[in-house]
């Protein structure tokens, strides 16, 4: 939340001393809303003054950076409730759970798959992120599986364990990967603390009772340790629900530092189906991670596309550069199919001309990123503009033949565009999913 | 000093829509079903209550689905091509709360069904089960406004809800649903503003608010849902906010959109990476609809049987107290 200049003239001294260089404290409070000073330049101000300042010049919700590499993960410094106010940031960490009592071979041929799931939907690679190994052994049989796992993945690894020695046992090894460490309670949070802080690395503290949650995690930063991620522990759905709103409300609408941080969640349900309904429910409430047993694809795919579209931009459909593409090995003779540059319509048409095997030419028109019919009722894909396209892409050079092919939904366009065009129209089917069919009694 | 939790208290309630009627009631359903009443953002029971909790209604066509994968035909045996034992079945093994007659071959183009074929399926479903119904039409402007006030006529008293009304073809639906006491679906473009204009037109016919269901047109995950789950959402708050001409219950065509994607229709040797084509497929389903729920979805429209047990049980564990 950023604070307003009177909000910050409050917390100075207001003696008017000019040592800042502005003629009085508000001119300097006016210019640190801005962020054209900085705070430094009162020498006059007090201890209590600047670290209320500093705290509220931080974003609500502190950023966690779990992993190394391309592959690390990012999440938190959220400032919506509902994507429609502004977008969300940071996707949800998703992450598989192994158990350490898993044989070398089982490791292996399990992380073979988890390795892979990662898919390209709409010209974007979506991924999990991480992997959880959680102790049921003792010390040497996690910290041996630990190393293993983290040898063969390139993934970010959180470690669950409530004996501080034995993740200490496992994580210093690897703490140049920056694992997650989960989790401290009101227990043991100094031992956790100092492991996390010895390592530097991010730690995850644990409680059912969102007050407590509160206190442990001022316990914590008074170790000196603040790089945090927040669990509830094991609850019903709907009150994990109520929990990370209330974690996410209480962080955003009153700044409140304790409970300032990502969230976690662990799906217990070890069902085939319900444990991925489970996940997307929680990426849609708020979770930063979701750590959850099933890793087959048919499990993951639903799980990171429905991430995909949560974290979309609304404000910005995601869009493609509009030109002419040419798809498979093309000829003078191929068709010429038209859509917009909204990406969701363009990979479908790809996707369904790539699967007929016939090769074509796909126009993208300009249409700023929106469907076909959205954009032909706003004006945006019409007769001018697709006129004007095939010629910008130059249609008339690329192909002998005099035909162009228009999405079902936009035919009663067809007359209008013939005469603008100076082609032949046809009109395709309304459904991406009719083009092979659509294209194969073309052909014939 | 702890710091309190946040908690909403919304001026406004989203309205109770009654859908069947009793023999007491005038109709022959052996239940009426009650949707909306909500006075919150969904599952929040630390600061909201749900009197009534979210249904699924079953798909049930008139014609032989044709775009139909083998993973969803199967559950339904050899019932496709006969709509009654369809929607008996859907009553009594599927145990759907509610059959959604689609009278999809009525439409022109498919099959051109009159309105004498399409009464007489209404009339023997009303019949065949005793569950509440819902009354879709094709699609086809022309042919819905024939059909529709016909099929609304034979079944007055049972309180069917009755679809879709637009807003460029809302009247003739909505005087036939004011005529014969049913309730109607208002349909708008992923929209709020329209929704909110068309439920001004048809409440300015005399239809009451509180018979009306908004459909907000939702799109499969990974083909729009986003644009749709966020439609929801500002409608919910507008309406708690107290915006009364959208505080009607939501219904959601989950199944018609889930199963058109590829994702749940194709097969695993077609994409390999993507795992089990089955499992696949409910889940593309069962992902959809919770995540609706989760926007305040009332009424959701599902097509596999598997998929709607998932749903159900995530709706009871939702709604655990
Ligand atoms: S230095 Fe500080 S106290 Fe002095 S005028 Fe500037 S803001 Fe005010």
């Amino acid at each position: 939340m950023a604070l307003s200049g009177l909000d910050i003239y409050k917390r100075l001294p207001k003696t008017n001393c000019r040592k800042c260089g502005f003629p009085t404290c508000l001119a300097f409070a006016m210019q640190l809303a801005k962020k054209a000073v900085a705070l430094d330049k009162c020498p006059e101000i007090t201890d209590e003054g600047k670290a209320a300042l500093e705290a509220s010049a931080q974003p609500p919700i502190k950023l966690i950076t779990i992993g190394e590499g391309d592959k690390k993960l990012e999440i938190g410094n959220e400032n919506v409730l509902f994507r429609h106010e502004e977008k969300f940031f940071h996707p949800t960490g998703v992450g598989i759970i192994l158990q350490d009592s898993l044989s070398d071979e089982d490791i292996t041929d399990r992380l073979a798959v988890i390795n892979k799931l990662h898919f390209e939907r709409i010209g974007q690679e979506i991924s999990i992120n991480l992997v959880a190994v959680k102790q049921t052994s003792d010390s040497a049989k996690f910290a041996a599986a630990v190393k293993k796992i983290s040898e063969a993945t390139p993934l970010g690894l959180v470690l669950i364990s409530n004996d501080a020695q034995s993740i200490k046992a496992a994580a210093a090894p690897i703490a140049k990967k920056r694992p997650l460490i989960y989790a401290a309670d009101s227990k043991n949070y100094k031992e956790f603390a100092a492991l996390a802080k010895e390592l530097s690395i991010p730690l995850v503290a644990k409680d059912a009772d969102l007050e407590k949650l509160a206190e442990l995690t001022k316990s914590i930063n008074s170790e000196g340790v603040d790089s945090l991620i927040l669990d509830t522990a094991e609850k019903p759905l709907n009150k994990k629900i109520w929990d990370l709103t209330q974690i996410r409300r209480l962080a955003l609408k009153k700044n409140y530092r304790p409970l300032g941080y990502p969230t976690l969640t662990i799906i217990k349900n070890n069902d085939t189906y319900e444990q991925v309904i489970e996940a997307c429910i929680y990426i849609l409430k708020y979770t930063g991670i979701v750590l959850l047993e099933g890793f087959d694809p048919y499990q993951i795919l639903p799980v990171l596309t429905l991430r995909q579209n949560i974290y979309t931009d609304p404000q910005k459909p995601l869009q493609v550069e509009p030109k002419a593409y040419p798809i498979g090995q093309v000829t003078s003779d191929s068709p010429v199919l038209i859509t917009t540059n909204f990406s969701l319509s363009f990979y479908t048409v790809l996707g369904e001309l790539e699967a007929s095997k016939v090769p074509a030419y796909l126009v993208s028109v300009d249409t700023e990123g929106m469907s076909v019919l959205t954009a032909w009722a706003a004006e945006k894909f019409t007769s001018d503009k697709i006129s004007e396209s095939l010629n910008k892409f130059e249609i008339p050079k690329k192909v002998s033949h005099n035909n162009i092919i228009i999405p079902g939904y936009v035919a009663v366009m067809s007359g209008d565009l013939e005469e603008k065009s100076g082609r032949k129209v046809i009109v395709g089917p309304r459904e991406a999913a009719g083009i092979p069919s659509f294209l194969r009694n073309l052909n014939s | 000093m702890p710091q309190e939790l946040l908690k909403e208290q919304w001026p406004n309630a989203i309205d109770v829509i009654t859908i069947g009627a009793t023999s007491q009631e005038g109709g022959t359903r052996d239940r009426a079903i009650k949707v909306g009443g909500q006075n919150g953002l969904p599952y929040l029971f630390e600061e909201s209550d749900m009197p009534n909790k979210p249904v699924i209604a079953m798909e049930v066509f008139d014609i032989e689905p044709v775009d139909w994968p083998d993973t969803l035909k199967k559950p339904y045996g050899d019932v496709l091509s006969n709509p009654v034992e369809w929607a008996k079945k859907c009553e009594t093994e599927f145990k759907a709360d509610l059959i959604a007659l689609r009278l999809a071959g009525t439409h022109p183009d498919a099959g051109n069904k009159s309105e004498s074929d399409a009464v007489k399926l209404v009339k023997d479903i009303i019949a065949n089960v005793k569950i509440p119904l819902i009354i879709l039409g094709s699609n086809d402007e022309e042919k819905d406004n024939l059909i529709l006030p016909k099929c609304a006529e034979v079944t007055k008293g049972e309180k069917c809800l009755i679809g879709d009304a637009a807003q460029k073809n809302y009247k003739t639906l909505t005087a036939a649903c004011l005529a014969y006491g049913h309730n109607i679906i208002a349909e708008s473009p992923i929209d709020i503003n329209i929704a909110k204009q068309l439920n001004i037109l048809i409440t300015e016919m005399g239809l009451p608010s509180d018979r009306i269901i908004i459909n907000p047109t939702v799109g499969a995950l990974g083909y729009g849902l986003e644009y749709a789950y966020s439609i929801m959402e500002r409608g919910r708050i507008a309406a708690l906010g107290g915006d009364k001409m959208l505080a009607q219950p939501f219904i959601c065509f989950v199944g018609q959109e889930a199963w058109r994607a590829k994702e749940a229709k194709a097969s695993a040797s077609e994409f390999p990476e993507w795992g089990k084509e089955l499992e696949r497929g409910i889940l593309w389903e069962a992902v959809t609809a919770s995540a609706f729920l989760q926007a305040g979805a009332d009424i959701l429209i599902m097509r596999h049987p598997k998929s709607i047990e998932i749903v159900k049980e995530n709706i009871n564990q939702l709604l655990q107290k």
